[in-house]
């Protein structure tokens, strides 16, 4: 029982620390660049109070919960052998946990208002509903494509940089036909739909994959799961930009 | 007091909604598709409990200590009024007058990014893999260092005007060529440091630092050149971890030729 203690005060001290760099930014600037007060300084103890323990917990959680799952559902699918059911299952990852993804939901309803504003689509509620529904949809279906692909690739043994480099060139292409109101949206969009749920469970999956395959390698081939899903929203935002 | 149980409340149900459709799929597939019971229940079903509890406290007192604050300092920050207090409105404003902006972008994406819970995870993910070789907290140095370049570049691109895509294209092609000359094992966890940079803490407060920015200036459309900062968050992790891992290498072969050297004596 101390030790259990022990490793969570361990533990809440990591995350303080981890936070402490946050708080000197923002007090350095209020104080001597803004010269203002700091406001509510009882909320700030508190809400400083709750980030620290949130930390430690979430820390504490993954170790348990996120990292053991993912590997063991890469070596239950390595063992079973079925290439079709490990490859739904990376797509199904990919596109239900982007789908319901805030920050996405939230992109998607500012690009609507903007598309909106520019004409492109009516303004009316429904038109902008619409519009930001098949942008969810779009940036969800590419992440699942993304993890399907990223895990097929640990299984091939393919060299990473053999698909990024042709993603990006793809992306430089596509950046020259694509409306110039997307483009922003679309490069962000690569950087908002992987949340920090999800990034644990796919990285456990793509390292669980890469240990239990024969002759890949757990840090050349386990990574890069995330690169993909970073990726192919931009690809797939700028097509729906142009499609419309 | 009874507000903040309500907002803690609020927050555990929108984030264990979020854990919904992840834990119903990992359900369905186990059950359905592998045909086993998990093992490890009780280790799972804590250790979930421990990931959504966090999460919430980490959100209600971001909302509470840092968000409110942070928020409205980038907004003073590119406000007018601090920029060029004595000009008069008409005279343009150069970029140099924008010189606390980007720093502020600089050590807040820098300060920010050292706590994302995400990068953290990939961290101890890619020392534990690497047996100790890539050390967590180095790897996390590295990516915070790319951010905070990022921003404040993005920031100054906001700034000037320059067109996004041209500061995205010539990125890509560093990251090509620094691609090419890279240790073959640091490329993949590199490509995953960029997406994982930019999520809880980070998005909130450079999305206000953007869009304060872009309303402040003149001639620029908050809606369209706010965005495009966290492409900048995302892509300067990637060149950061790649010149981390071709700077280590370098100090191994060096280290190497001397001891070599030592024993040649």
């Amino acid at each position: 029982m101390f030790q259990v203690k022990n490793k969570f005060l361990r533990q809440l001290f990591g995350s303080f620390m981890d936070l402490l760099p946050i708080f000197a930014v923002i007090f350095i600037f209020q104080l001597f660049i803004l010269r203002q007060p700091i406001p509510n300084i009882a909320d700030i103890a508190i809400g400083t109070a709750f980030v620290v323990v949130g930390l430690a917990l979430f820390i504490q959680g993954l170790e348990k919960s996120l990292f053991p799952i993912g590997e063991a559902m890469a070596y239950a699918f390595a063992k079973k052998g079925s290439l079709f059911w490990l490859l739904a299952f990376a797509f199904a990852l990919g596109f239900g946990t982007t789908a319901a993804e805030p920050a996405l939901i939230a992109v998607a309803d500012e690009a609507a208002r903007i598309a909106a504003n520019g004409g492109m689509i009516e303004q009316s509620d429904t038109a902008k509903d619409d519009y930001a529904f098949g942008l969810r949809f779009t940036v969800a279906f590419s992440v699942g494509f993304a993890i399907l692909l990223g895990v097929l690739r640990i299984i091939r043994g393919w060299p990473l940089h053999y698909l990024i480099i042709p993603g990006y060139v793809g992306v430089v292409i596509m950046t020259f036909f694509a409306p110039a109101s997307i483009i922003g949206i679309a490069y962000d969009s690569g950087g908002v739909t992987t949340s920090t749920i999800t990034v644990p469970l796919v990285t456990a999956l793509g390292v669980g994959l890469a240990s239990a395959i024969k002759g890949r390698n757990p840090m050349t081939d386990g990574f890069g799961l995330i690169a993909f899903a970073s990726l192919t929203p931009m690809i797939f935002v700028m097509a729906y930009g142009m499609i419309l | 007091m009874m507000s903040l149980l309500n907002e803690f409340l609020g927050t555990f149900v929108s984030t264990l909604r979020d854990v919904a459709p992840i834990a119903t799929i990992i359900i369905f597939f186990q059950l359905v598709i592998i045909r086993k019971p998990f093992s490890h229940l009780h280790d799972l079903i804590v250790g979930m409990f421990y990931v959504v509890l966090g999460m919430t406290f980490f959100l209600v007192g971001l909302d509470k200590a840092l968000f409110p604050l942070g928020t409205s300092m980038a907004q003073q920050l590119t406000s007018t009024n601090f920029i060029s207090p004595s000009t008069d409105q008409a005279i343009s404003i150069a970029w140099q007058d924008y010189m606390w902006v980007y720093v502020f972008g600089a050590c807040i994406g820098f300060a920010t990014t050292l706590a994302e819970p995400a990068l953290i995870a990939v961290a101890i993910k890619a020392e534990q893999i690497s047996g100790g070789s890539i050390k967590a907290w180095y790897l996390r140095l590295a990516v915070s260092l790319g951010v905070s370049v990022g921003i404040a570049l993005g920031t100054y691109r906001i700034v000037s005007g320059i067109d996004l895509y041209i500061f995205i294209i010539t990125g890509y092609v560093v990251v090509i060529i620094q691609t090419i000359f890279s240790p073959k094992l640091i490329i993949g966890l590199a490509y995953d440091s960029g997406g994982v940079t930019t999520s809880t803490v980070t998005v909130p407060l450079v999305t206000a630092l953007g869009i304060g920015l872009a309303s402040s200036i003149p001639g620029r459309n908050p809606l369209l050149d706010g965005f495009g900062l966290i492409a900048f968050a995302s892509l300067f992790p990637i060149m950061a971890v790649l010149a981390y891992a071709q700077i280590a290498e370098w100090q191994n072969r060096r280290t190497l030729l001397k001891e070599s050297e030592h024993e040649g004596e």
